[in-house]
C-alpha cells in the first residue's frame, strides 16, 4: 500500500474548497431525480389513458358527477368521497392498506385487475400504500355492502375475528363540516382536477350541501365504495405494455 | 458552563442529551405500536392513540427527533474538531436547536391529532415544513461556513458526507413537500398518482440514503478512528466510495414501486443501480472495519468500540439485503410484507442507532471530560441492542416471507390456499416476538439514558468540588 496519500487534481481541488464541493454535489445529486421523475410528466406511455382514452369519463356538456355510473371511466371524487378520502388519510389507513394491485395471477384473483396509473391521477397525494397489514383496497368498491363497511369500520373484529385493525367508533358520531369540504374541492380544482361549474357551482359552495347532515362514516363508506369501480376493463387488452 | 472553551460545545452537549431522550421516547412509541398489532385492544378506542395516528409519530421521532439531534450534535462536534475552529455562529446553532425541538414538540401534538400530509416520513403539515426548511438551512449554512473558516487545508472525509446529506435533504424536502394548503393544517400534494409516487419514494429512499446513511457514515468516519485511535484504513477507498454513493444512491427510490403502475423502465433503472450500490456501501463498511486492523483486541475491553464495529456489520448486511430486495423477482414476494419492515429495522436498529450510540458515548466522555459512570452498563446496552435487534429482524424475516408465500399459494385445485385473514392470523406470534425484540432494544436505550445522566451528574459534581480537570 502506497505511503503517499495523494489525490487527483480534481479531488484535491474539491477537498480544499467547500464551495466547489458544494456545487459539485448539487449538480451530481440532481441527476438521478431528474432522470427518474421528469420523464413521468411528459412520456405518453406513463398514463394509460393516452393510448386508451375510453378509460377516462367522457363528460357530456351539462353532465354532473351525479350522472356518472360505475364503469363510465375515471372521474374526480365527489365532495362526499373526497371528505372520506381526507379521513382515510387522517386516520392513517394507507399505512396498513395498499391501493395498488400488481399484475400477478394471485393478485388478480384476490383483488381484481391490476391498477392503472391513470386510475390514481386525481389522487393528491397518491394512496398506493407500501404495506399490507390489511388487504389491498384498490378495487374494494362494490365488494361489500354499505352495512358491512359500517360495522367493519366501527368494530372490525365483529366481522373478521383475525383482524388487528383498530376500532373507529367516532366516525359514526363525527359530523362533516360543509366549509371544510368546500375548501377541499376548491383545492383539488386548483390543482387541475376537472370539476365543472355544474358539479358544485363556480365557487364550489354546493359541495357543502352534499355533505350536510352526513357523518364521517358516510364519507368513508362512500369513498371506499367507489374505489376501483371507475374503469370498465376490456378482456384481452394489455393496458400497460 | 465552560466560557473559556475553544469550541462551541454547549449546544453540542444539549443536542447530545436530547438525542438520547428522543431515542427512548421514539422507540417507546415503537414498542407501543408493535404491541397494538399483536394486541389490538391496545388502541384503546382513543383516536389519538390508534396505530394509524401513532406510526408517523414513531417514524418522525426516531428519524428526525433522535436522528436529527444525533446528526446535529455530531456534525457540529466533528466540524469544529476537524477544522480546528469554533462554529461560524454559536447563536445560529442555538437557534437551530430551539427551532428543531419546537418542531418536534409540534409533531408530538399534530400527528396524533391526525394532522398529516399522508406521505411517509414527510407527514408534518405545511407550516411545519416551512419551519423544517428554515432549521435545515440554518444547520447547513452554519456547517458550510465553519468549514470555510477552517485552519486545515483539506476538508476531512466526515464533512464530505455531512455536506452531501445537507444538499440532498434540501432538494428532497423542498420538492416532496410541495403542496397547496386547504387550511392551516391540511394540504394536498401538488403531485398526484404515479408522479407523486415516484417523487415520494425519491424522497423516502434518499432520506435513508443521505440522512440515515451518508450522515451516519460521516459520523462513522470520525468516531471509529477516534475511538480506536487508529487512522482510517484507506483514503483512496473513501474518495471512490464517497462519490459513487453520492451519485448512485439518488436513483434507488424506484425500487419501492416494482410491479406497480410505475413504468417498467423506471423500476428497472432503480433495481440496476440498487444492485450496483452494494459496492460503494461495502466500501464504507470495509473502510470502517479495517480501521481496526492490528487493533481488534481493543474490542475485548472497549465497549464503545463494540457499538461502532457492530453497527458496520449491520450496515454491510442491510446494504446487501436492500439491493437483493430491490430486484423485481425478490420484490414480487417481499413488497407489502413485513420483510420490508425487517429490512428497515436492521438498518435503523443495527446501523443507525448503534453507530450513533458509539458516537454519543464518545462525545459524552469528551464533552464532560470524564469516564462513563459505568462501563458495565455500556456493555449491557450493547448486548440488549444487539439481541433486541436480532430478535426483531428475525421475527420480521419469518413473518414477511411467510406472508408473501401465503398470499401467492395455490392448492392442488388451482385456487388460492389462504384468505387474507388467515395470513393475518399467522402473523400473530411474530408480531409478539417483534414487540419483545423491540422492548429489549428500548431497554438498552433506557440503560444508556440512565448511564449518561449519572455520568453528567458525576462530572458536574467533580467539577463543583474543584477537582483538577483531566488533560
Amino acid at each position: 500500500m502506497s505511503n503517499q496519500i495523494h489525490s487527483t487534481k480534481l479531488q484535491d481541488k474539491v477537498e480544499s474548497n467547500v464551495f466547489v464541493m458544494f456545487v459539485m454535489l448539487a449538480v451530481l445529486l440532481s441527476v438521478g431525480g431528474l432522470v427518474e421523475i421528469v420523464p413521468l410528466f411528459y412520456l405518453k406511455g406513463t398514463m394509460e389513458h393516452n393510448k386508451h382514452p375510453e378509460i377516462v369519463w367522457q363528460r357530456e356538456p351539462g353532465e354532473t358527477l351525479a350522472d356518472w355510473k360505475p364503469g363510465d371511466g375515471i372521474r374526480p371524487y365527489t365532495a362526499l368521497e373526497l371528505a372520506g378520502r381526507d379521513i382515510y388519510i387522517r386516520e392513517g389507513c394507507y399505512l396498513c392498506h395498499s391501493q395498488m394491485i400488481r399484475p400477478f395471477r394471485d393478485e388478480k384473483e384476490r383483488y381484481g385487475h391490476y391498477s392503472l396509473a391513470s386510475e390514481s391521477m386525481y389522487d393528491h397525494p397518491f394512496q398506493w400504500g407500501s404495506k399490507r397489514t390489511g388487504p389491498d383496497l384498490a378495487r374494494v368498491g362494490g365488494k361489500y355492502s354499505d352495512e358491512w363497511h359500517r360495522q367493519h369500520l366501527i368494530a372490525p373484529r365483529s366481522l373478521v375475528p383475525e383482524s388487528v385493525m383498530p376500532n373507529y367508533p367516532w366516525l359514526a358520531t363525527n359530523m362533516l363540516d360543509g366549509d371544510s369540504v368546500v375548501s377541499m374541492v376548491k383545492a383539488m380544482a386548483t390543482l387541475g382536477v376537472p370539476y365543472t361549474e355544474d358539479d358544485y357551482g363556480a365557487d364550489f359552495s354546493r359541495a357543502a350541501e352534499e355533505v350536510k347532515g352526513k357523518t364521517e362514516l358516510d364519507a368513508v363508506v362512500a369513498y371506499l365504495q367507489v374505489l376501483g369501480t371507475m374503469v370498465t376493463f376490456e378482456e384481452g387488452v394489455d393496458y400497460r405494455e | 458552563m465552560e466560557t473559556t472553551e475553544k469550541y462551541h460545545f454547549d449546544v453540542v452537549r444539549w443536542f447530545t442529551i436530547m438525542a438520547v431522550v428522543y431515542l427512548v421516547v421514539g422507540t417507546l412509541v415503537g414498542v407501543l405500536i408493535a404491541s397494538q398489532l399483536a394486541w389490538p385492544a391496545l388502541n384503546f378506542d382513543i383516536p389519538e392513540l390508534t396505530f394509524g395516528r401513532l406510526r408517523p409519530l414513531h417514524t418522525n421521532a426516531v428519524i428526525f427527533a433522535f436522528g436529527g439531534c444525533a446528526l446535529m450534535a455530531t456534525a457540529f462536534y466533528t466540524v469544529q474538531r476537524t477544522c480546528g475552529v469554533p462554529l461560524w455562529s454559536n447563536k445560529l446553532a442555538w437557534f437551530t436547536f430551539f427551532l428543531w425541538n419546537f418542531i418536534i414538540v409540534a409533531a408530538v401534538i399534530t400527528l396524533p391529532l391526525g394532522l398529516t400530509q399522508g406521505k411517509e416520513y414527510a407527514e408534518l403539515e405545511w407550516p411545519l415544513d416551512i419551519l423544517i426548511a428554515i432549521a435545515w438551512l440554518a444547520y447547513s449554512f452554519n456547517f458550510v461556513m465553519t468549514i470555510a473558516n477552517r485552519k486545515t487545508s483539506h476538508i476531512y472525509v466526515s464533512n464530505w458526507f455531512f455536506l452531501g446529506m445537507m444538499v440532498m435533504i434540501t432538494y428532497l424536502h423542498v420538492v416532496n413537500s410541495l403542496a397547496i394548503p386547504v387550511s392551516w393544517f391540511n394540504s394536498y400534494s401538488i403531485f398526484s398518482g404515479v408522479q407523486d409516487a415516484m417523487i415520494q419514494w425519491w424522497w423516502g429512499h434518499n432520506a435513508v440514503g443521505y440522512y440515515l446513511t451518508a450522515g451516519f457514515l460521516g459520523i462513522m468516519y470520525y468516531f471509529v478512528p477516534k475511538q480506536a485511535n487508529r487512522p482510517v484504513f484507506s483514503y483512496r477507498l473513501s474518495v471512490i466510495h464517497f462519490w459513487a454513493l453520492m451519485f448512485g444512491y439518488v436513483w434507488l427510490g424506484a425500487h419501492h414501486l416494482q410491479y406497480t403502475a410505475l413504468p417498467d423502465w423506471t423500476g428497472s433503472l432503480g433495481a440496476a443501480v440498487s444492485l450496483a450500490m452494494i459496492i460503494p456501501s461495502w466500501g464504507g463498511a470495509v473502510n470502517g472495519m479495517m480501521t481496526l486492523s492490528g487493533a481488534w483486541d481493543k474490542l475485548r475491553t472497549d465497549y464503545v468500540l463494540r457499538f461502532l464495529i457492530m453497527s458496520l456489520a449491520f450496515y454491510a448486511m442491510s446494504t446487501f439485503e436492500g439491493p437483493v430486495m430491490s430486484s423485481k423477482t425478490v420484490n414480487a414476494l417481499s413488497h407489502y410484507t413485513d420483510w420490508t419492515i425487517g429490512h428497515v429495522h436492521s438498518g435503523a436498529l443495527g446501523w443507525v442507532v448503534m453507530v450513533a450510540a458509539g458516537a454519543i458515548y464518545h462525545m459524552v466522555m469528551k464533552l464532560w471530560n470524564t469516564e462513563m459512570y459505568s462501563a458495565k452498563l455500556v456493555n449491557l446496552h450493547f448486548w440488549l441492542a444487539t439481541i433486541g435487534a436480532v430478535i426483531y429482524i428475525v421475527a420480521m424475516w419469518v413473518s414477511g416471507i411467510m406472508q408473501g408465500l401465503m398470499w401467492r399459494d395455490y392448492d392442488a385445485f388451482g385456487t388460492l390456499s389462504y384468505t387474507f385473514a388467515e395470513s393475518v392470523a399467522a402473523m400473530h406470534p411474530y408480531y409478539v416476538m417483534r414487540a419483545v425484540g423491540g422492548a429489549i432494544y428500548w431497554l438498552g436505550g433506557a440503560v444508556m439514558l440512565y448511564n449518561i445522566i449519572m455520568t453528567i451528574r458525576m462530572a458536574s459534581a467533580t467539577r463543583a468540588v474543584g477537582a483538577p480537570a483531566k488533560a
